[in-house]
């Protein structure tokens, strides 16, 4: 029998639809659609200037935006060449990893409602709801935040900004051992993850699976400390790597994570540098609002830039980041106009969508949408 | 910090791993190179590309075992027109490369790389969906996010942004 799964389904975490081809209750084959959520967010980039680009990274991944924002404003600066201070780096390291928790608390609530423990998303999303207010504080904006610009961040962090996220820091490990123990030796917990969607090593390598898809499965590969960007080689961080590869081991990675993440945030506050926020590129950086009004130079930049953008060097780069879900990579080329020539988002979650067949053939119908929810997919970010 | 220039000299960059094993399985596969903002490109022959992959992948010393991301880019009007771009990683090297394979309209068509990463699949099915781009030995090369009773492929540069042409 064919069974259409989705594209509206509450356990498919946006609008992926599943064709499953089932004998009783086992899945003999498996095909993920997808495409219903495409904007050709990559086309409408190459109409764009560079800076007008940062709101659209928001809105492929909208579970992670200051991520995307981070990868794209990397790639940009390394494009131009320019050289970021040490405090905007991270201020950035910061907000991201506030992201991580953000998006690994939607996952944990989303995946955890799905499999049958109601409370858990209750108890994720209160903690969800402080990380978008601190959001919400910085930018302006919970969700789609364009905080970061070429060049910097965009603004100072307000006053307060640093207390209120010490104090988050602060008790948000006691909230995850609050999740742990209502799931991790829960009994029922663990018959529906342990043993379900087992993938191997080989298997997420060869499907171009990462993040903690890939190190639920023993592979030891984190770009964060692998190959580090924005400054992460100054922090100190363990990258949790489980053997089993099902997913329970999934769910262990990313708990875990919760927990690394918070100790980042932790010194980050505790090392934050003093100085300015913004690389000394007057060309490509807006100038601040007290010197537009009383500059005459800062006042032609600012008109330069906001109406004609500016050019960037004829090039290539690709720049990866670990992103919540995995490695978020962008490949831009530039021709040496204002806007992009092409820019080409390779998301995570594309290419661990196809480790989903992977998982599920030959096992129950049940277990399907405990596979979907382990490896965490954004649709807004496959379909883009 | 500014820039340095990039340097596409074959003979300055033959100490790099993968073009050294490359140029030693076959000269005549590698068309080009470049080192430009600490990446390195390779250009190879597009009737080679599959066994470059596989090469680069299996070989012990460069261990190019990921593939990160399949994409194209549309130089169009100029000739040849599309530039097939592959990102590979080496997981315990911590290295990356890029390799391009140039196309021209007339038949843009290139081996599939499905038979060494299964992984590629989506990837090329998106530059078939997006490009136009036919992948010979794919096993299932179809539309994957434009419906599939679309005309034409959004992400060439003759396909409008915006309105009706």
């Amino acid at each position: 029998m064919i069974l259409n799964m989705g594209p509206q389904h509450p356990s498919t975490h946006g609008v992926l639809r599943v064709l499953l081809e089932i004998d009783g209750e086992t899945v003999i084959r498996m095909m993920p659609d997808i495409g219903f959520l495409h904007t050709g967010i990559e086309k409408t980039c190459e109409a764009k200037f560079y800076q007008q680009v940062v709101p659209l990274t928001d809105r492929i991944d909208y579970l992670c935006p200051m991520t995307n924002n981070l990868c794209y404003v990397l790639a940009v600066e390394k494009l131009l060449g320019l050289e970021i201070p040490p405090k905007a780096q991270w201020l950035r390291v910061l907000l991201n990893e506030l992201t991580r928790i953000n998006s690994h608390l939607v996952w944990l609530g989303t995946h955890a409602l799905d499999l049958g423990a109601m409370t858990v998303f209750l108890y994720c999303f209160r903690e969800r709801e402080e990380v978008l207010r601190m959001f919400e504080m910085v930018s302006g904006q919970r969700m789609m935040t364009s905080y970061f610009r070429v060049g910097g961040i965009a603004l100072e962090p307000p006053l307060g900004f640093f207390d209120r996220v010490r104090d988050f820091a602060s008790y948000f490990s006691s909230k995850v051992d609050e999740y742990e123990n209502l799931l991790t030796g829960n009994p029922i917990w663990m018959m529906r993850t342990k043993g379900v969607a087992v993938i191997t090593a080989e298997d997420a390598i060869a499907l171009g699976a990462t993040g903690p898809t890939l190190r639920g499965s023993g592979v030891d590969l984190d770009l964060r400390r692998d190959m580090p960007y924005s400054g992460y080689e100054n922090f100190k961080f363990k990258v949790p790597v489980a053997q089993e590869g099902d997913v329970f081991a999934r769910y262990m990675c990313r708990v875990q994570e919760l927990r690394e993440s918070n100790e980042i945030v932790k010194q980050a506050l505790a090392g934050m540098p003093e100085g300015p926020i913004k690389a000394d590129a007057p060309k490509v950086v807006l100038p601040d609002r007290e010197k537009m009004k009383t500059e005459m130079e800062a006042l032609i930049y600012h008109f330069k830039i906001i109406t004609e953008g500016f050019a960037v060097p004829v090039g290539e780069v690709y720049q990866a980041v670990e992103s919540p879900r995995g490695e978020m990579g962008y490949y831009i080329v530039s021709d040496g106009t204002a806007k992009p020539y092409r820019v080409h988002m390779r998301s995570a979650c594309f290419a661990n969508l196809q480790t989903l067949p992977k998982m599920c053939e030959g096992r129950l119908l049940a277990d399907v949408v405990a596979a979907i929810g382990s490896i965490d997919i954004v649709l807004g970010e496959i379909d883009r | 910090m500014p820039t340095s220039p990039a340097i596409t000299n074959l003979e300055e960059l033959k100490s790099h791993p993968a073009v050294a094993r490359l140029l030693a399985w076959n000269s005549s596969a590698v068309q080009g190179a470049k080192f430009d903002r600490e990446e390195m490109t390779i250009y190879v022959d597009r009737s080679s590309i599959r066994e470059a992959c596989a090469l680069l992948r299996d070989d012990a010393e460069c261990a190019f075992n990921f593939l990160s991301d399949i994409t194209c880019v549309d130089w169009y009007p100029s000739e040849p027109r599309f530039e097939l771009v592959y990102h590979l990683l080496s997981i315990s090297k911590k290295e990356r490369v890029r390799l391009k394979v140039r196309l021209d309209s007339a038949s843009p068509a290139v081996e599939s790389l499905t038979s060494v990463w299964p992984g590629a699949n989506y990837f090329e099915r998106e530059v078939f969906d997006l490009f136009g781009i036919r992948f010979t030995g794919h096993p299932y090369l179809r539309r994957i996010l434009m419906p599939e009773d679309w005309e034409g492929h959004p992400l060439r540069k003759d396909y409008p942004v915006e309105g009706y042409s």
